[in-house]
């Protein structure tokens, strides 16, 4: 076996999530590349939650199918939900001792049926080792070893360590071995999801503090760097209190990033102007769900593209940019925060439910390094808004007198309200911004995948899908990396020659379309779906199949 | 002292209350020194502090003071926020920050320009005018409550809590440089007339008289600060009415130092 697709679902408490997660590393640990998939919703016990888990020995395939080869059941409601996405041949994996399952004849699929609360009893363990009990088997009837098996749990189930590893022993060796795992690939890689890859991204730019209110699904951000000794966190009592203190954090000098959900980035909006106006370096990981309003929590849209563009009130500019996967995440929002304090303006980093609370493996194909931003001598006679574009930065509590200000200013940071010193002003930062979209010309903003007369652009993280989804079709996939300043000159080279353009898009009207059609670009046909789930791959196959057929 | 005022031409009205707060800021940064320090402005007439200070400053957006004067010590401990609003950015707009903040015991200096009313918008009410204020917006007059800011910061869990008066100097001055010193959150509420929409100045200087020099309970502080209701005439204490010591919010944070990425995404192999 050397690709294939997992479900494990419980109800939600029952430890489905960190079954994926173990499962997501136990193939990691023999060099195979994994990605998980979270669908949960908005409660705290019950319910029905699942995770799918999607190996591939080869190449990352950050995507799920509709059919699968595993189903890890902690409850009954999980078998009945599922069971008929298992492929022939799969193989449904239970306990047995709680669960009473009805199973269809003919079913197609082999049985294994684990006796989880035997096995508890056995090792006088909790029964919220269940999850470990049918992970073991899992890994033993795939053929993998056992204390490859053993190392990876270890490690990753911190609490009551030696009782699951007892628990896991008996099941594994109760279990009889039904598939061959291919060969070993290669060295594990970081799985991580996207908002930790976002967090650590930031990291290597030389994140130092990070300032939150918690939302799904931005949280992961602000869970994941609490855990990292070096980077101050914060959690105000409110997206507003977040904002201003990250400004006031910044112009003390230290690389802030703040992030949230389309509801508390709203809150946010007035003071995203202040950034502009002020010239703050900041960084804003917004991460979409299904809206609007409260929407659906913990499902995905891509529906705040309109409003990211335009947020702030004025004459405002800002960077806008859209990693897909979790290498893209990681990169970006390093990048990102390097521009944000090179160009002294908001940098607005978009995800969404699927991009930041899934898991990916990190290649680290391209690799991201703090730069040092322009900054001045701290001397007496410092002016914050000096120059022609770019002000050089100085920080206070030295000899330099560093005035921030909303109000339009002369160079020193004072009040101005003389039509000259206005416009002079207006066109510094306008400057500024013509300096980055011409760095911006000089950089790979705009990938393309694939060749064909139908060109489908798409952003964010329907990139797992639709690489998979367009595998060996005649078309060429088109990914803006940067939505504001608009790319338009790559994305126009890059649909030269294309007889039909098509936007697939996570939300009902088509926003990334109209942003092409304000470029000037036609698009011809719109792959939308806002029911707040992912596309799968075979549910985007066929409609991409129906563009070229 | 005198590179501490900007030649910036001054726009408060001839007899406003900001320029006795100003004189008395002025004499508080003269005494722990302006390098340090970090003017932050909210939006009305106090606002233009920032034009007129000789410090670094962040003339910022209305009712956002107290958190950005959180990020700045957050970031710099070694600087000294001074967090300037008035009731408007304070006391309506921007309630919640100073309530948390004062919750949190954030290490930053809050000076409150209360002249109870919307001056730079020609004369609203706000949470601290008297109900039946006559203002652009409530021409029969208000029909709100006041709130008691004093009270309500004791509540909060502030831990030096002071009232002055514009036409008190010395005692305002020592009340300011005083919070500056305080490692905790400063919470000093100003009492400033409008010499054009709300002259208190006469009010103020018959009812307004200084506590003598204490350490109260805080249930005591609190008995003295509903003394006046910010509704009658008075009298009305001004001075310190409660300070204590306990942790700050950013000395209990942990540092800032670089990270070890490889050893960190070892973790996640």
């Amino acid at each position: 076996m050397d690709n294939f697709q997992i479900i494990v679902g419980g109800a939600a408490g029952e430890g489905s999530k960190k079954a994926g997660q173990i499962l997501a590393r136990l193939f990691n640990s023999r060099g195979f590349r994994v990605f998980v998939h979270e669908d949960y919703h908005s409660l705290i016990r019950g319910g029905h939650n699942f995770s799918q888990i999607t190996v591939n020995r080869d190449r990352q395939q950050n995507a799920i199918s509709e059919k699968i080869d595993f189903l890890l059941a902690l409850n009954e409601e999980t078998i009945t939900k599922h069971q008929h996405k298992l492929k022939d041949g799969g193989i449904l994996i239970y306990d047995s001792d709680s669960i009473e399952a009805e199973l269809p004849e003919d079913n197609g699929f082999e049985v294994l049926k684990v006796p989880a609360a035997n096995i508890i009893e056995e090792a006088e363990a909790s029964n919220l080792m269940k999850n470990t009990a049918l992970i073991a088997a899992l890994a033993k009837s795939v053929g993998m070893d056992w204390e490859k098996t053993k190392q990876v749990l270890s490690r990753l189930l911190t609490k009551e360590t030696d009782k699951n590893l007892q628990v896991a022993e008996i099941a594994f060796s109760q279990t009889e071995q039904l598939k061959e795992l291919a060969a070993e690939a290669g060295e594990p890689l970081p799985v991580l999801t996207g908002n930790s890859a976002i967090a650590v991204g930031a990291i290597r730019a030389g994140l130092e503090n990070y300032i939150a209110y918690p939302m799904t699904p931005a949280t992961g951000v602000l869970t994941y760097l609490v855990n990292v000794p070096g980077v101050k966190t914060a959690q105000p009592e409110n997206e507003i209190s977040v904002i201003n203190m990250a400004i006031g954090s910044a112009f003390a000098g230290r690389r802030t990033m703040i992030g949230s959900s389309g509801g508390g980035f709203a809150l946010m909006s007035e003071s995203i102007s202040l950034l502009a106006q002020s010239e703050t370096p900041m960084q804003i990981v917004l991460s979409q769900r299904m809206g609007p309003a409260t929407g659906v929590p913990t499902y995905v849209g891509q529906c705040d593209l309109d409003f990211a563009l335009n947020v702030g009130h004025g004459d405002m500019q800002r960077l806008v940019t859209a990693p897909g996967d979790g290498d893209e995440a990681y990169y970006l929002s390093g990048w990102g925060l390097n521009m944000a304090w090179k160009y002294q303006l908001p940098v607005i980093l978009m995800t969404d439910k699927e991009l930041s609370e899934n898991t990916y493996v990190l290649t680290r194909e391209q690799e991201i390094y703090k730069e040092e931003p322009n900054e001045a001598e701290n001397t007496a006679d410092y002016l914050r808004y000096d120059g022609e574009d770019i002000s050089p930065l100085q920080y206070p509590g030295g000899q330099a007198v560093v005035k921030a200000t909303g109000y339009e200013h002369t160079p020193g940071g004072i009040s101005e309200e003389e039509p000259e010193g206005i416009v002079a002003m207006q066109n510094k930062r306008l400057r500024k911004y013509d300096k980055l979209k011409e760095e911006l010309e000089q950089l790979e903003t705009v990938k393309s995948y694939g060749q064909g007369k139908v060109a489908v652009i798409f952003w964010g993280s329907v990139k797992g899908a639709i690489l998979e989804a367009a595998q060996d079709l005649p078309i060429k996939l088109v990914q803006p990396l940067v939505l504001q300043p608009f790319p338009e000159n790559q994305m126009k080279a890059a649909l030269e020659g294309a007889e039909k353009v098509v936007c697939v898009e996570l939300n009902s009207t088509g926003q990334l379309a109209r942003v092409l059609r304000g470029h000037g670009i036609e698009v011809n046909d719109k792959i939308l779906k806002y029911d707040a789930r992912p596309f799968t791959i075979e549910g985007l196959r066929e409609q991409l199949q129906a563009l070229v057929n | 002292m005198e590179n501490i005022i900007l030649p910036t031409t001054n726009t408060w009205c001839p007899g406003c209350g900001n320029f006795g707060i100003q004189n008395s800021l002025k004499e508080a940064i003269a005494e722990v020194g302006k390098e340090k320090v970090v003017v932050i402005s909210g939006i009305g007439c106090h606002g233009k502090i920032s034009d007129y200070v000789n410090t670094s400053s962040i003339y910022t957006l209305h009712g956002r003071t107290v958190p950005t004067g959180t990020g700045v010590k957050m970031s710099n401990p070694e600087l000294l926020p001074i967090c300037m609003g008035g009731d408007g950015d304070m006391y309506d707009e921007g309630i919640s920050h100073l309530v948390h903040a004062a919750k949190r015991n954030s290490n930053i200096t809050v000076l409150v320009h209360d002249n109870r009313t919307f001056a730079l918008t020609v004369n609203q009410p706000t949470s601290t005018s008297p109900q039946g204020y006559q203002g652009t917006t409530s021409p029969e007059g208000s029909v709100e409550y006041t709130i008691n800011p004093v009270d309500l910061m004791l509540s909060a869990g502030a831990t030096y809590v002071a009232r002055g008066f514009s036409g008190q100097p010395q005692q305002l001055t020592r009340l300011i440089t005083e919070g500056i010193a305080h490692p905790g959150f400063s919470f000093i509420e100003i009492l400033q007339p409008c010499v054009v929409w709300y002259n208190t100045f006469a009010a103020y200087n018959e009812a307004v008289y200084e506590m003598e020099n204490q350490e109260l309970e805080l249930q005591e502080a609190r008995n003295k600060a509903v003394e006046w209701d910010y509704q009658s005439e008075g009298p009305i204490a001004t001075g310190l009415f409660y300070r204590e010591h306990k942790p700050t919010y950013e000395e209990s944070l942990p540092g800032n130092f670089p990270v070890d990425v490889e050893a960190l995404l070892e973790k996640s192999k």
